[in-house]
């Protein structure tokens, strides 16, 4: 059997199962962004399979380079968010943040 | 056709290799080791892209994902020291709870993907996607391109004023 669809559908999947246990468990804020990286890495395998083996077009193409280009940016604004909180409550545990509790 | 050929197994390493890091990343206990197995997931997938006839946004993965978001994670990580301490504590959602939604999760879309008859074409014959993008993103996607540079600068601008230091004068 040769790799097709499927395949790299199961490869995703396991990325995405990964990734959304990642975020699930850690309580530092920088390990909850590394699974939400792997979360949309998984997301562009699925485009890119889809657009080979699906469409035969570019537009998963180019929608994965947009998911590429929001990654980037959620990184940037995510990672000074977790450096504010640092320097405000001296660590980046997210249970530890919980100022605006009642 | 008999076994299998040279280019199944190059797929079956790099997917392997991919999976191997994530595996690192999801439940290693030092987010340094984190950091460095996501690496290798990045590096994986872009192989993945590879296979896919993606050459384009496979040189973009290495050099936004690895060049640009991993440096940047391996920053912050240093910057907010104390690496050795700052371990993975499950109070509120421990990893059995978690191991269980992510497998009700992951066991709903294998069915999907393994049981639907997905559409399929028999895929092309590679060939360099550059110039298909480029169309795309200037002719059918001008108004999401000229979004996403907005949206760019927003977040540079953004991630500027959220990590400066306040200069307090008392």
């Amino acid at each position: 059997m040769s790799i097709g669809l499927a395949h790299y559908l199961v490869v995703s999947l396991v990325l995405f199962a990964l990734g959304f246990y990642c975020v699930l468990t850690r309580r530092n804020a920088i390990g909850i962004l590394m699974g939400v990286e792997l979360i949309l890495n998984s997301a562009n395998v699925n485009y890119l399979a889809f657009s080979r083996f699906s469409s035969g077009q570019y537009d998963g193409q180019v929608f994965a380079i947009f998911v590429i280009m929001l990654a980037a940016a959620e990184a940037a604004i995510g990672l000074a968010i977790v450096i504010g909180i640092y320097q405000t409550f001296h660590t980046i545990d997210v249970e530890a943040t919980e100022t605006l509790r009642g | 056709m008999s076994g299998v050929g040279l280019g199944d197994l190059l797929f079956y390493i790099v997917a392997v290799i991919t999976i191997i890091s994530a595996v690192g990343v999801a439940f290693s206990s030092n987010i340094v080791y984190s950091a460095f197995s996501l690496l290798g997931t990045f590096m994986g997938v872009a192989g993945l892209y590879i296979f896919l006839a993606a050459d384009f946004v496979a040189v973009i993965q290495v050099l936004i994902y690895v060049g640009g978001i991993l440096v940047l994670m391996i920053f912050a990580v240093m910057l907010t020291h104390r690496i050795a301490d700052v371990r993975v504590s499950n109070r509120s959602v421990g990893r059995l709870p978690a191991l269980l939604i992510v497998a009700c999760v992951a066991g709903v879309m294998a069915k999907a993907v393994l049981g639907t008859g997905w559409h399929s074409i028999p895929p092309g014959t590679p060939s360099p996607s550059t110039y298909a993008i480029g169309n795309g993103f200037l002719g059918d996607y001008i108004l999401p391109f000229e979004l996403a540079s907005v949206v760019l600068l927003a977040a540079l601008i953004g991630a500027v004023v959220l990590s400066r230091k306040e200069l307090k004068e008392e």
